[in-house]
């Protein structure tokens, strides 16, 4: 990595080299870097219990680990996706890196409390390795009452503690997110200059803030009752496990768009940037943000329409989940227009960005078939859910976060990598990604259960599709490993703005000095003031 | 008595005190929100057990102390007036008038915690507590066990918000003392009163909850 | 690799019903999908840096026009959503309504098997035996954890809960044999929790009862343990205790102690025989004993036919 900036100071990396210097830092781009080393981690955990599932069911018989060790695979998988990587994943990292550079800022406004959130992250994961050392849990990610509190014979306590803490972890960045775009703005950046990156994650921070909090109690109360044997959840117990689905739901619907709002805006700066243009539509663009973090807090019951709740709830939520899929389709739309007579530029960030499109529209308009009630009492609990969250989550959110791997990782290590690998890889990933999951639309629709260790045997065919795209996906997500890890060493250095963005993390040196800017930024106009029709024909104006 | 005015230590990614005192009295609303939405769980967990076991709740409820819970409650709700005048004194820089309120603030919150391990004392020598030394020997069990379950969840859920509360008070008051505060910076102060009044609005949803159900 | 078929057959009334709006919705989708993916090629190919394509903005007010695109990309989905979820809600209206003359059959399930018993006292275990063109009514519940009843040839699921009842309708339109998954997790076999489901004709539904009694048919058995467990002490014709009778009792409304109003169906019975307390009838007191714990759930759903099947006496209102 680089190691002096260009005023000759220190970066913010080589401003201390000790552990002491990283595990006690205030400064929210080493907060991010120690983040993203852990997400990583976890990832790994998550994505070796999911190529042990995609293994088992090359064949439609449960033989290659037991149905206890299957269900277990299954678990971690869902549990460490959800909490440890995909929640984080774009806020704690770039969006601690990248807010305080965006707005003009020295630093968030609770630095303290944003490497406490770190801590209370670690905290939770090392509960959560622990449960998996002890033997594991066997609940699925979802926790239903009374299985979990009643029937399981796994380490259900020890996992919900886990996920108990690193909620507060949320909680603590999303609060800190708020406050930083506040109070935070340099001179001349009003709320209507924002870049969209700050807008998404202000609004993911609504939503980490004021859902959490339901997820933590809930889980207690799962605790407790197991502790106990006395609860509102079972109903042996004279309670109701409904009631559990309810509260659970009302977080984790919630928290799907936690995990898709952050890659939105940075889907945002990065298609700005290539197309050489200003967003089209910046103020739609910013209340449908608004909106879906709003109305997704209406639409929990979606997941129940077959559960026992009431045919009338069910309509409710029903109409409410077609309402909060208009501002996802008004931000696809926009985005193909910002590519109107543009200057297109094809670089690794554009292809993960245009993947993202591709990919979130095939998962967002699945999502229309499941709110629709008749298709959905169908097609729920069978792997047509399976398909069209992973595209969601694998296909849109994790694509994204590749993007912005890719869009910044000049600004934050100074470095530049290669080109066609880079991608290349991008390709593998989009071709890998959909030779794993497409499949699993049809297995859904032909009636293949979720959660089922072994199967019969006419949806062997789909499943050995699915398995052998998962390889190639396994191959998307190793390239940009060894190319980038690479490029610490032996990338060319990439000087402050190599991509010519507008955007003030670009106004500073990469990687950038620990105070983030010699003297404060003044801001004097709209952000993405690109202009394609004079970049026609330019490289980057590099 | 006017303290000498102590200037506000702006730390270095605040553009001036007012940035500062702004984004902390941020934060503790945000706090205070995610608070709101962690009791109501447990507030929504009540509503849905009651309306499966109406008669159970209104047995369960006259077997808590009422008098012992109205007590609790003027201790409370007397503690938020100190505390209010704590918060004025301290901003027109009265040290030793806001170290008095603080301190009576906490010995109001401890004598709460007192009287309510008193009643929790004897309500599990009565059997009263969920598990497996219940024992009620009256209609619908499993139903007055739930109104207990949440009894002891809630008021102890409560008591431990308000255990950090005295602890937070107590050394605010000790912060004061020393001098630290002035009417120009007393933004600590400020957010303590905030967190104790939360404290007491969830006491005041609590006490009618478990106290009066079904005693009219 | 063995038997892939792309497709499954429609074998319930509500089955072709579904496929036309899943065909709808196939449509919709790759129009959609297709259409902005293919606007998004030709925008990059025709605008890809250094192509010389016009990049001139029109004349005319773009902020206008910007809105006008806006409203049209709002205004249209929020017409076809609106559409599917009227579509979608009148046919799950239509799912959720039994008919009257429906079939009932209970379905108790547990770890890891299905538990079918006919009104008539025919038990099965993991099969379904039903006749063809006949609807039917799932009376369910679950004797620990939550399960759920799929058949994907019938394009119907529902969760089966413990504690409760849930129903399912369906009219089975097809001759054949098929496959039925369990389809919430519900632990180790929850893989294994299958079954299937036979459609027969009349004449061959007839023969196969005939041929595989019960014990007698649900009421009967129900009437035994009605006497077994008691209940006759109380609730008999000849009992000195002040106990509600229970001729005529069932699918009628009931007036509670604490002053409501409940239809004394299948769930009020079950909670009476086990929480007895939380619904007493008005004008008495709460003095029947719970059966928790002695009475499984199966015995209960007899309990429940025996009482359906007592009419009223001509002394009763």
């Amino acid at each position: 990595m680089t190691s002096i900036t260009a005023n000759g100071g220190p970066s913010y990396i080589s401003a201390g080299y000790t552990l002491r210097s990283w595990l006690t830092t205030r400064d929210h781009k080493r907060i991010a870097l120690l983040y993203l080393v852990s997400i990583l981690f976890f990832f790994v955990i998550a994505a070796v219990a999911a190529a042990m599932i995609r293994i088992e069911l090359l064949t439609p018989a449960g033989d290659l680990v037991d149905d206890d060790t299957y269900n277990k695979l299954f678990t971690v998988h869902g549990v460490v996706m959800v909490w440890f990587f995909l929640i984080p994943s774009i806020p704690a990292t770039f969006g601690n890196f990248l807010i305080p550079l965006m707005i003009g800022a020295k630093d968030v406004a609770f630095p303290r409390l944003n490497l406490a959130s770190w801590y209370v992250y670690t905290l939770g994961g090392l509960f959560v390795v622990g449960t998996l050392i002890a033997g594991g849990v066997d609940t699925g990610w979802t926790f239903y009452t009374p299985y979990t509190t009643m029937f399981s014979n796994s380490h259900v306590i020890a996992a919900v503690t886990g996920v108990f803490i690193v909620g507060f972890s949320s909680i603590f960045t999303g609060l800190n997110f708020i406050v930083t775009v506040h109070q935070m703005r340099a001179p001349g950046m009003t709320w209507f200059r924002l870049p969209l990156f700050v807008w998404a994650h202000y609004a993911t921070s609504l939503v980490m803030v004021l859902a959490t909090p339901v997820l933590a109690m809930t889980l207690a109360l799962i605790a407790i009752e197991r502790l106990l044997g006395v609860g509102i959840f079972d109903p042996a117990l004279g309670g109701d496990p409904l009631l559990f689905q309810h509260l659970f739901w009302f977080y984790s619907h919630p928290a799907v768009y936690i995990m898709i709002l952050p890659a939105m805006g940075v889907v945002s700066e990065v298609i700005a940037c290539f197309a050489r243009k200003p967003i089209f539509g910046y103020r739609f663009m910013v209340y449908s943000l608004l909106a879906i973090a709003a109305v997704g807090f209406m639409v929990w019951g979606h997941h129940m329409f077959v559960s026992g709740q009431s045919m009338y709830a069910g309509m409710v939520f029903s109409l409410l989940s077609f309402l909060v899929a208009i501002p996802s389709a008004i931000k696809v739309f926009n985005w193909t227009a910002t590519l109107y007579k543009g200057s297109i530029h094809f670089d690794a960030p554009m292809l993960y960005a245009l993947g993202f499109i591709g990919l979130f529209m095939m998962g967002g308009i699945t999502g229309i078939w499941l709110a629709a009630l008749a298709a959905d009492v169908h097609l729920t609990d069978t792997y047509f859910v399976v398909a069209h969250f992973h595209y969601i989550m694998v296909g849109g959110a994790v694509m994204a976060f590749f993007a912005a791997l890719h869009f910044w990782w000049p600004k934050v290590t100074g470095r530049l990598y290669p080109d066609g690998w880079a991608r290349a890889g991008a390709i593998v990933m989009f071709v890998g990604f959909n030779l794993t999951f497409f499949p699993q639309y049809i297995a859904g629709f032909l009636g293949m259960p979720r959660r089922y260790h072994a199967y019969p045997d006419e949806f062997q065919v789909l499943n050995v599709l699915s398995s052998g795209g998962a390889v190639v996906l396994g191959v998307g997500y190793l390239l940009p490993l060894l190319y980038l890890g690479w490029s610490l060493r032996r990338g060319r250095l990439a000087g402050a703005n190599p991509w010519g963005a507008t955007g003030l993390e670009w106004q500073t040196p990469s990687p950038p000095p620990p105070d983030n800017f010699a003297s404060p930024p003044r801001v004097e106009g709209p952000p993405y003031a690109y202009h394609a029709e004079q970049a026609a024909g330019d490289s980057h104006g590099r | 008595m006017a303290a000498d005015s102590t200037p506000a230590i702006v730390a270095s990614h605040f553009s001036d005190a007012d940035n500062q005192e702004t984004a902390a009295t941020l934060g503790m609303w945000i706090f205070l929100a995610t608070e709101v939405l962690f009791f109501g769980v447990l507030f929504a967990g009540y509503a849905v057990t009651r309306l499966i076991h109406p008669e159970a709740f209104g047995n369960g409820g006259r077997h808590t102390d009422v008098l012992l819970g109205s007590i609790n409650t003027a201790i409370l709700l007397t503690s938020s007036l100190t505390m209010g005048l704590a918060v004025r004194a301290s901003s027109v820089g009265w040290r030793r008038s806001s170290v008095t309120w603080l301190t009576l603030s906490a010995i109001l919150g401890v004598a709460f915690l007192v009287i309510k391990g008193y009643e929790w004392y004897h309500e599990s020598l009565e059997g009263l507590l969920p598990g497996p030394g219940f024992d009620y020997s009256g209609p619908d069990v499993p139903g007055v066990e739930l109104f207990f379950f949440l009894y002891f969840t809630m008021t102890g859920a409560h008591a431990v918000h308000l255990s950090i509360g005295i602890l937070v008070v107590a050394s605010v008051a000790v912060l004061a003392a020393r001098d630290k505060f002035s009417a120009d910076y007393h933004t600590p102060v400020v957010l303590t009163g905030l967190y104790w009044h939360f404290i007491d609005v969830v006491w005041i949803f609590l006490y009618p909850l478990f106290y009066l159900v079904s005693r009219s | 690799m063995s038997g892939f078929e792309p497709f499954i057959a429609e074998a319930s009334a509500a089955a072709g019903r579904t496929d036309a709006l899943l065909l709808a919705l196939t449509i919709i989708s790759v129009l959609v999908v297709g259409g902005i993916s293919l606007t998004i090629v030709v925008f990059a190919v025709r605008w890809h840096a250094g192509s010389r394509a016009s990049r001139q903005r029109a004349r005319g007010s773009v902020p206008n026009r910007g809105r006008m695109a806006e409203a049209l990309w709002i205004g249209i989905p929020l017409l076809v959503f609106l559409g599917i979820f009227v579509w979608a809600a009148v046919l799950y209206h239509q799912m959720r309504s039994p008919a009257a003359d429906a079939l009932t059959i209970d379905v108790v399930a547990k770890q890891w098997m299905w538990k079918i018993q006919h009104r008539d006292g025919q038990r099965e275990i993991n099969e379904l035996h039903v006749p063809v063109g006949r609807p039917i009514e799932l009376v369910m519940t679950s004797q620990d954890v939550i399960h759920s009843f799929f058949v994907p040839a019938f394009r119907i699921k529902q969760d089966v809960l413990p504690g409760r009842y849930t129903t399912l309708s369906f009219t089975p339109t097809r001759v054949g044999q098929y496959q039925l998954f369990c389809a919430e997790f519900c632990g180790t076999s929850h893989s294994q929790m299958r079954g299937t489901v036979i459609v027969m004709t009349p004449s061959e539904f007839s023969d196969w009862l005939a041929a595989n009694p019960g014990e007698g048919s649900l009421a009967a058995q129900g009437e035994a343990l009605f006497r077994r467990f008691g209940c006759s002490g109380c609730h008999g014709a000849s009992s000195s205790v002040h106990a509600p009778k229970l001729e005529g009792l069932y699918g009628h409304p009931v007036a509670l102690a604490n002053g409501s109003q409940v239809t004394a169906d299948a769930r009020y019975i079950r909670d009476s025989i086990l929480l007895p307390v939380s619904q007493v009838t008005a004008g008495y007191t709460p003095i029947m004993p719970s059966f928790k714990g002695q009475v499984s759930e199966e015995d209960i759903l007899k309990l429940v036919a025996y009482i359906r099947s007592l009419a009223a006496t001509e002394s009763q209102p």
